[in-house]
């Protein structure tokens, strides 16, 4: 069976969505400590949304020294599937694992609400299973959600294709409508809205299920 | 020998500031004309231990590098405040 660890930093408060989300879909979730620093044995690795370390300083900027950080990076860097969600998403900008950085909202407002995503690209764990142009209803909850990187950056992640998921109609401001950008290799994926939180039509929208259905399976393709 | 040392950061040019902006939108409505350009940073004070002035400022250089500032969105800044024994 497909194992998922759902890192839980001291202030994440995502991690049982997150799990839920993996669970339903075939995958057994394990909460992994912040202060770990052994992932062997997991098909994949979640970073949850929260406020990591409390967000102090900037949200993330605590978080990445957590010593389950460098695991991190040496499984993503084994090719090993990481998925970061809003939270987990700044932790992985502030790690240097995806290019960029999450700034406060335009306008300065907490964002909860639900948006549209379209997919950008396939290729990688997140994008996998659904399709080009895909329309995903997906709710965004957060307050430094803008995507933010200088031109260069910009320019190569646009080329090479790392701009995974952009909003249909940009809610806080990111460059490019980025919502979700992945690595060069495409197993480290990191998106502000919460696919977790769209599983069912009874609560609003299933449309995260595609999403983590791809990263749920994507060992099998990267490993 | 302690050296205060303050660190400022401020978000690099060309990046987006909606702080600075917002507040830049308020002044009018509060009679204050004429104030342009206006930027929001962060700044930081702290007792670095150090031999001399250049190695507390290189220390707090690295920390403000490291910790005190995103390098993709931010330059951080460190200057020497008053001596403490």
């Amino acid at each position: 069976m497909t194992r998922i660890g759902v890192v839980v930093f001291p202030g994440s408060n995502c991690e049982y969505d997150a799990a839920s989300g993996v669970t339903q879909l075939g995958a057994q979730a394990e909460f992994v400590w912040h202060s770990s620093t052994d992932l062997s044995g997991f098909d994949g690795i979640i970073l949850p949304g929260g406020f990591a370390h409390g967000d102090y300083l900037r949200p993330g900027a605590l978080a990445r020294f957590s010593p389950v950080m460098e695991a991190v990076a040496r499984f993503a860097a084994d090719g090993g599937p990481v998925l970061g969600i809003c939270n987990g998403f700044q932790v992985l900008t502030e790690a240097g694992l995806l290019p960029g950085a999450l700034q406060k909202n335009r306008g300065l407002t907490f964002l909860c609400q639900p948006t549209t995503l379209i997919v950008e690209s396939t290729h990688s764990v997140l994008t996998s299973s659904a399709t080009l142009g895909q329309e995903l209803v997906i709710p965004i909850n957060h307050f430094s959600g803008a995507y933010t990187c200088d031109d260069a950056t910009l320019h190569e992640i646009e080329g090479n294709g790392q701009v995974v998921l952009r909003y249909q109609d940009n809610p806080n401001g990111s460059r490019d409508d980025i919502a979700g950008v992945a690595n060069v290799a495409g197993n480290v994926v990191g998106l502000m809205p919460h696919p977790e939180r769209a599983m069912s039509t009874l609560l609003g929208s299933a449309d995260g299920r595609v999403l983590l259905e791809g990263f749920v399976g994507a060992h099998v393709a990267v490993r | 020998m302690n050296y205060h040392v303050i660190v400022d950061v401020t978000l690099r040019e060309g990046i987006a500031d909606p702080e600075g902006a917002t507040i830049e939108r308020a002044l009018p409505a509060l009679g204050f004309t004429g104030v342009t350009n206006v930027h929001a940073g962060k700044s930081f004070r702290l007792d670095v231990e150090a031999p001399d002035e250049s190695a507390a400022l290189e220390k707090a250089a690295a920390l403000a590098e490291r910790l005190l500032s995103n390098p993709v969105i931010e330059n951080a800044t460190a200057r020497l405040g008053q001596v403490r024994e």
